[in-house]
């Protein structure tokens, strides 16, 4: 045959009858559900009472301001990034333990990832805080600090943390989330760790390295490549699971949506907007780590 | 033996090791001195591995005495990196670590526990590249390289560590045919430098080249040593000879 002809085209993938029905029927669904909020409940939409908790037209400045709903994003956001950044300090000093010799050591991670995963999410955040508002703060002076000086109030503060008026309340916030997902990224971690091969420790102890220095340079960055892409789904899980810290009055998107659906007793309008505002931007992350991914999957050797 | 006056840098005495209840080796001794080139063999799970893994710790003996150049080896002693970097391995699957380019892998040992400078340590792993012939791909990543450059790389990260004797546990074995040569090529270099060496291989025509002594392992046991031109023509143990012959294949 032949050896310059091109490949046959592939079949092309149809969509077919069945999956015609599967869509008709959802689409039934959908409509049949608005008919009864409609209809039936004889529900009174009203969109722009809400929209305006997220942008609102300022008479004063005559611009449109962002509100209460953005600020609740922003803090939702600030707490994932942060807590994310705790976690991981965490995940990584337990996760090691986790592999460690050391009895003590190995003992003290898997009770704590064992507490955490076998607890209720909302129990263990109630007793921490109690823990974190009673013991921590008290202890640490958080609650004295003058959150009107210079070093607090100004705008970098604000981008990074949020309102200084929070600040205790937005840090147990991050403290709460970031012991919990700890427990997960330790699992992680760990995962990362095992997942070098053992030929790898033997070779590096064989030239003499300490167990640090195994861990430093041989280990640890080649468990990082597995680790990234699990620590970016946990990233994503922690915006979600931030909506827990509402019940301990964390100022963030949820508990604010609370404030706002019964302020306006518009209950529809305003979960359906946070259910949208959580979904951009968890799926806009879910996007930039699969770019990223891809991106870094084709440079690497 | 070399020469009687030579001095012992391994000496192992009435060693033991067990794997749970599995007597993985019994009541090994083994005497290699200074500038000795010795050749282990023996069927597989005979305990050849495990045997050169206790003199740099990476397994636990149990029971009996390692000395490595007069001290002595414990199991769970604490400056055991001070003695590993006087014992070089190198191992069947080469173990090279992929996230690092070829001259990092030689030069992580120096810089780490010999406190060299990165450009000693370069001009040092350099050096050493161009004895095992691959100077040129310093600056790849070793799945770039084919498996007989691998372990080229392998023996030359070892040597970086400026050790007094090599440990190799069949090098050759996971590489395609012609590969092997070049490797072998190699370490019998290195022999006659005069790098004492302890070789586990079934690389006979290497045994008869280089091999001051052949030391025949069956079942966790040393059954005999001799020398290669002994140990070849004339088996003592029955053990021995089947080995031989399965080996050869008759
Ligand atoms: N980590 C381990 N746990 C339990 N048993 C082991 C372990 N490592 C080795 N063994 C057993 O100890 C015995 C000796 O193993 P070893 O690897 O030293 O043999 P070997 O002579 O090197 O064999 P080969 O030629 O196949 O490499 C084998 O029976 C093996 O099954
Ligand atoms: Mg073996």
């Amino acid at each position: 045959m032949d050896r310059t002809s091109s490949p046959p085209a592939p079949p092309k993938k149809r969509l077919s009858l069945v999956d015609f029905a599967l869509f008709a029927g959802v689409a039934a669904l959908l409509l049949y559900a608005g008919y009864r909020v409609n209809d039936v409940l004889v529900y009174n939409w009203s969109w722009s009472r809400v929209i305006n908790f997220i942008i609102r037209y300022d008479e004063t400045s005559g611009a449109y301001v962002a509100n209460l709903l953005l600020f609740g994003l922003a803090t939702t956001l600030r707490l994932a990034v942060w807590a994310t950044i705790l976690a991981s300090i965490i995940g990584v000093v337990m996760g090691y333990w986790r592999t460690s010799e050391n009895l003590t050591l190995r003992i003290l991670s898997r009770g704590y990832v064992e507490l955490i995963r076998n607890l209720p999410p909302l129990v263990f955040i109630f007793i921490f805080y109690f823990f974190i508002s009673s013991q921590i703060f008290p202890l640490l002076g958080i609650e004295d600090i003058d959150r009107s000086a210079v070093l607090v109030d100004n705008p970098m503060f604000r981008v990074l943390f949020g309102d200084p008026q929070l600040f205790p309340n937005f840090l147990a916030g991050v403290l709460c989330l970031a012991m919990f997902e700890g427990a997960y990224i330790t699992e992680i971690v760990r995962a990362g760790i095992q997942s070098v091969p053992h030929g790898q420790w033997e070779a590096a102890r064989a030239i003499g390295l300490s167990r640090t220095n195994v861990l430093r340079d041989v280990v640890l960055p080649q468990a990082l490549r597995k680790i990234l892409p699990p620590l970016a789904g946990q990233f994503i899980t922690l915006i979600k699971d931030s909506a827990i810290v509402s019940l301990i009055s964390i100022q963030e998107l949820t508990y604010l949506a609370t404030e706002v659906a019964s302020t306006t007793t518009k209950v529809f309008e305003t979960w359906i907007l946070v259910g949208a505002m959580y979904f951009i931007l968890c799926y806009s992350f879910a996007l930039l780590f699969g770019w990223l991914e891809r991106r870094a999957s084709r440079n690497r050797r | 033996m070399l020469d009687a006056t030579a001095k012992p840098l391994v000496e192992i005495k009435h060693m033991c090791k067990w794997y749970g209840e599995f007597s993985a080796l019994h009541d090994i001794n083994l005497t290699v001195a200074e500038g000795e080139r010795v050749v282990v063999c023996g069927p597989s799970g005979s305990g050849k591995s495990t045997m050169i893994r206790c003199i740099n710790q990476l397994e636990a003996h149990q029971k009996g005495t390692i000395l490595v150049d007069g001290v002595e080896v414990k199991p769970g002693m604490k400056n055991i990196e001070l003695i590993r970097r006087e014992v070089g391995m190198v191992f069947q699957s080469f173990n090279l670590f992929p996230h690092m380019t070829i001259l990092d892998n030689l030069i992580l040992g120096p810089m780490r526990n010999r406190g060299a400078s990165k450009a000693e340590a370069t001009e040092l792993a350099m050096g050493y590249l161009e004895r095992v012939h691959i100077a040129g791909q310093a600056g790849k990543y070793p799945p770039q390289l084919s498996g007989g450059q691998q372990q080229r790389v392998a023996i030359a990260r070892a040597l970086c560590m400026k050790p007094k004797i090599m440990l190799f546990d069949e090098p050759t074995s996971a590489l395609d045919p012609e590969m092997i040569a070049g490797v072998l090529d190699v370490m019998i270099e290195l022999a006659e430098e005069g790098m004492t060496m302890i070789c586990v291989t079934h690389e006979m025509g290497f045994a008869r080249k280089v091999a001051d002594r052949v030391v025949f392992m069956d079942e966790g046991e040393i059954i005999e040593i001799a020398e290669p031109q002994e140990f070849f023509s004339n088996p003592q143990s029955d053990r021995a000879q089947l080995f031989l012959s399965q080996l050869l294949g008759h």
